[in-house]
């Protein structure tokens, strides 16, 4: 399988995400956005790592190569985590105080 | 025993004698110090306090100034430099502040302090109508004046004369506008101020080309150099020089200052006017001389100069009505001769002369400032008259001026004027017959002024007479008090016997002290100049054709002025005199009034719609940008992510397209 | 074609059908049931690409977790395609275009890379197996672990401030 297939595939997830992002005014929406973003990086991530592999793969085919890669995806989740259960607090108070979601009115910093 | 007495002795005399020459800073010290006390102190110092400093630091000076003229005197004493600290040193061009010695700088060093202090006394009296502080604030400028003049003197090298230089044009517009409640005082003293910076910027021009030439301004370094020098050059730095010495010295086209100057009060106008500030300009290129004798051209021009406003000058004094204004005209003439002088390289005479006229001119303006104090501030010649019995110091020591200044032997001004003229006669004939013109012109128009003022009838008010007919305590036309005779007959006297330190070889041989004790300043350029020698007979010749016609002039103008004379106003051709050939409607006319014009064109049109408008744009344009960049920051989040990934986007473009070639 | 590049084929149509269905669907609560469907295709391409351990995390953790969370917050707040607001058409386009040109550029940057269009993947091997992973992870990595773990900490106390009620 080439490796152009996989990286097709996650810029076409990450920039449906970047549409969405502009698109939606719906926070929670917007948030899921950049989870998919995310998830198109850590796709990459995971081909890239069997890339490596693959290169090594004739002289050594018990290699660990593109461990570190696949770690690296494992704290970006982590951090994802971290990051959702943040936001969605922010997005909870956001909510409850002007109770709507609709990032238009999170405009007070301009006043 | 004896021996070693004598020896200690000696040593300890040498060791005095080298420390006076160490002890130079103390000259233009003492008049700082005074100027700084009753500058600061002049609502607490009473008249008499302020008057004894303002007149104590300049006799101090006097007195060390003394010492140093008697060491100069000693054979063989060559030019010292005193070195007082590191002024500039910058790229390779070293400025020290430093005072040169020599026998120049020693003789100036006298004239100023003691003609200075001679004046100093004479304004404790003449100026004691002023309230204390007024009177402590002149008493501070003037001495700030002598500083600077002695700054000017002593300077080893053209910056620290540049810094006397300006120093002397500030105090003179001070003093000049010292009653500044009136206006048009205060524009005599802008005007002076003004002509003076013109002078100065040529001035300031020949020192950036003596940079740039020589890489140094001390004159030692200059001097030695010169020679080496291309004319050219020479020519272009003497002759910016010699525009600076315009300013101060008011020669043609830049005298009109001086005359309007007398608006200050009468001591200043004989210290400053007459005595020194205007002979800073004889100073300076007596000082240069090696580079005019080196220059014919500015020589030449230097002559030309001095000759048409010695003459111009002489000519509008013929038919001035005011005490001072035909003083004042006739030392921008005087000093036309000393540039005369110079330009045919009687480097002596000049020097001579600036010494004769400081004691004569400034004995005249003395004078003069004592009969206006005695006329109650009357200074029309018109409305005087007769007053030789009413002030008999003030009218023998007046004499003894005019005799001076008309070139009468034995009186001084007759050896300084004779030596000049000789010399120019010398050079070129045509030079020394304009001279005999004008100094027969001077002869005329002192004694005119003499009779008018001295003979005949007394033609004032008869308030001014008897003052006390209205006034209960006032007293009758007397002669001022001693503070002010005293410097006169001083002066009187000087100005008599000044004369015989430069007794020209016609009747004695090596009699000229005044040319041997200066001999080593002019050395380098004597040896250079081709001598002029006229024949003993030649000058016997011209002595006698001069002398007589000026008695004759002289006798003329007694004659006519002390019985008939002149009350109305001039006209026809004295006229034009009496307006100073409307020199002053010229520049008005042709300078001023354009530059006014210019000035409003400039304003209303350059500045108020040009540059205004240009800033006021820049201000518009920005706060109109402020307030359309403002939209861009409309607070929506969903905008900002959209810039972002636009910039993004051309981040990436710019990568691909530019970065990868 | 074999049967690895038939699940490809699968996986790929589903996780751009499901992100484009997430970012359209009106109703929030299909958008994040769609971002499951998008998930599972991802783990999917996890474990073809012999990715294990991540396929499973990602399905614990993104699929069941953090989608629980969204979903648990969407229906506190009871939205639905009726409350949801609606962007200015105009914008819309905007961002779609800006989207679309994104593409664009990341595939002619890609397209440009001439070295990366001959490279492979190989499927094989035993990097994505827990085994290697958790010790490569527990030594080499231990440190960023426990400092994660400090992450999560911040991140609780984070998220209980502000959800604290009023004050």
């Amino acid at each position: 399988m080439p490796i152009n297939y996989y990286i097709f595939l996650a810029i076409a997830l990450f920039s449906i995400g970047v549409a969405g992002v502009l698109t939606r005014r719906n926070a929670i929406i917007i948030f899921m956005c950049v989870e998919l973003m995310l998830n198109a990086v850590n796709l990459l991530l995971v081909a890239f790592s069997k890339m490596h592999y693959e290169n090594v793969v004739v002289f050594n085919p018990a290699s660990p190569v593109g461990t570190e890669a696949q770690l690296f995806v494992f704290f970006i989740m982590v951090v994802a985590a971290a990051e959702v259960s943040v936001g969605l607090a922010i997005i909870v108070m956001m909510y409850r105080n002007i109770h709507s979601v609709d990032v238009n009115f999170l405009n007070r910093l301009k006043h | 025993m004896r021996g070693t007495y004598f020896k200690l002795r000696n040593s300890y005399l040498i060791y005095i004698m080298n420390s006076i020459i160490d002890l130079v800073y103390l000259v233009p010290l003492f008049p700082l110090i005074g100027f700084l006390i009753n500058g600061l102190g002049r609502n607490n110092l009473s008249k008499s306090l302020s008057g004894i400093i303002g007149s104590g630091v300049i006799l101090a000076s006097f007195i060390v100034s003394l010492l140093i003229f008697n060491e100069t005197r000693a054979e063989g004493f060559t030019a010292t430099t005193v070195n007082l600290f590191e002024f500039i040193n910058v790229a390779g061009l070293n400025i020290p502040f430093a005072f040169q010695i020599d026998q120049l700088s020693a003789l100036f060093l006298l004239i100023i302090t003691g003609v200075g202090f001679l004046i100093h006394v004479y304004s404790t009296s003449y100026m004691h109508e002023e309230a204390p502080q007024h009177f402590a604030r002149y008493f501070a400028y003037l001495n700030l004046f002598v500083f600077s003049m002695l700054l000017l003197v002593l300077g080893a090298n053209y910056l620290i004369m540049f810094i006397g230089w300006e120093g002397v044009g500030l105090c003179s517009y001070l003093l000049i506008g010292y009653w500044f409640k009136n206006n048009e005082y205060g524009n005599a003293a802008r005007k002076a101020f003004v002509m003076n910076r013109i002078g100065d910027l040529g001035f300031l021009l020949g020192l950036f080309f003596i940079i740039q030439q020589f890489g140094s301004l001390t004159y030692i370094d200059v001097f030695s150099q010169a020679q080496g020098a291309g004319t050219s050059i020479l020519t272009v730095i003497t002759l910016l020089l010699f525009v600076g010495a315009m300013g101060k010295s008011a020669q043609i086209p830049l005298y009109t200052w001086l005359p309007d100057a007398m608006a200050g009060p009468t001591p200043v106008s004989a210290l400053i006017h007459a005595a020194t500030m205007v002979t800073a300009g004889i100073y300076m290129i007596a000082r240069s001389n090696i580079l005019y004798t080196l220059a014919p051209v500015s020589q030449t021009v230097v002559a030309v100069i001095g000759l048409a406003t010695a003459i111009l000058a002489a000519t509008i004094a013929l038919k001035q009505n005011d005490i001072k204004k035909v003083l004042a005209y006739s030392t921008v003439s005087q000093l036309g001769y000393m540039f005369l002088g110079l330009g045919v390289g009687a480097y002596t005479g000049a020097v001579f002369h600036v010494m004769t006229h400081a004691f004569f001119k400034a004995l005249l303006f003395l004078g003069a400032g004592s009969v206006i104090h005695a006329m109650h501030h009357e200074q029309d010649i018109r409305k005087m008259g007769g007053l030789a019995k009413k002030l008999p110091v003030t009218h023998w020591t007046f004499l003894a001026g005019c005799i001076a200044i008309a070139g009468i032997p034995p009186f001084s001004g007759f050896f300084s004027k004779d030596e000049i003229l000789v010399h120019a006669f010398a050079a070129n004939p045509v030079y020394y017959i304009i001279g005999l013109a004008g100094a027969l012109m001077t002869a005329f128009y002192m004694f005119r002024l003499y009779a008018m003022t001295f003979r005949g009838t007394f033609r004032g008010t008869h308030e001014q007479e008897h003052p006390r007919l209205n006034d209960a305590v006032g007293q009758d036309l007397h002669e001022s008090p001693w503070q002010m005779t005293m410097p006169l007959v001083v002066l009187a006297v000087l100005a008599i016997v000044a004369g015989f330190v430069g007794i020209p070889e016609l009747f004695a041989a090596d009699a000229h002290k005044l040319e041997h004790y200066l001999a080593p300043v002019f050395a380098a350029s004597t040896d250079i100049a081709e001598a002029h020698h006229v024949s003993h007979e030649t000058e016997y010749t011209l002595l006698a054709v001069s002398i007589t016609l000026i008695v004759v002039s002289i006798l003329y103008a007694l004659n006519r002025f002390s019985k008939k004379p002149e009350t109305g106003e001039a006209e026809g051709f004295g006229k034009i005199l009496a307006n100073k050939w409307y020199v002053d409607e010229l520049y008005n006319n042709i300078i001023t009034k354009p530059l006014n014009g210019f000035g409003i064109f400039a304003n209303r049109f350059i500045e108020k719609s040009g540059i205004d408008g240009l800033v006021n744009g820049v201000g518009k344009t920005v706060q109109w940008g402020g307030r359309q960049l403002r939209l861009l920051q409309s607070g929506q989040v969903g905008n900002y992510v959209l810039w972002m990934v636009l910039g993004i986007l051309i981040f990436f473009v710019l990568a691909i397209t530019i970065l990868n070639k | 074609m074999s049967i690895t590049e038939i699940l490809f084929w699968f996986l790929t149509a589903m996780a751009v059908g499901g992100a484009l269905m997430m970012v359209t669907s009106k109703n929030p609560v299909y958008s994040v049931l769609w971002l499951i469907v998008v998930f599972f295709a991802i783990s999917g391409h996890y474990i073809l690409l012999n990715a294990q351990f991540l396929a499973v995390v990602n399905i614990i953790v993104y699929a069941g977790a953090i989608m629980v969370l969204f979903l648990f917050v969407i229906m506190l707040m009871n939205m639905n395609a009726d409350n949801e607001p609606q962007k200015n058409i105009w914008l819309k386009i905007a961002g779609m275009i800006a989207g679309g040109c994104l593409l664009l550029v990341f595939i002619a940057a890609i397209r440009q890379t001439e070295a990366l269009q001959i490279q492979k993947v190989n499927t094989g091997g035993q990097t994505g197996l827990i085994h290697l992973l958790g010790k490569t992870l527990f030594t080499d990595y231990v440190l960023p672990f426990e400092i994660s773990s400090v992450l999560f900490l911040s991140a609780m106390v984070g998220a209980v401030v502000l959800g604290r009620k009023g004050d």
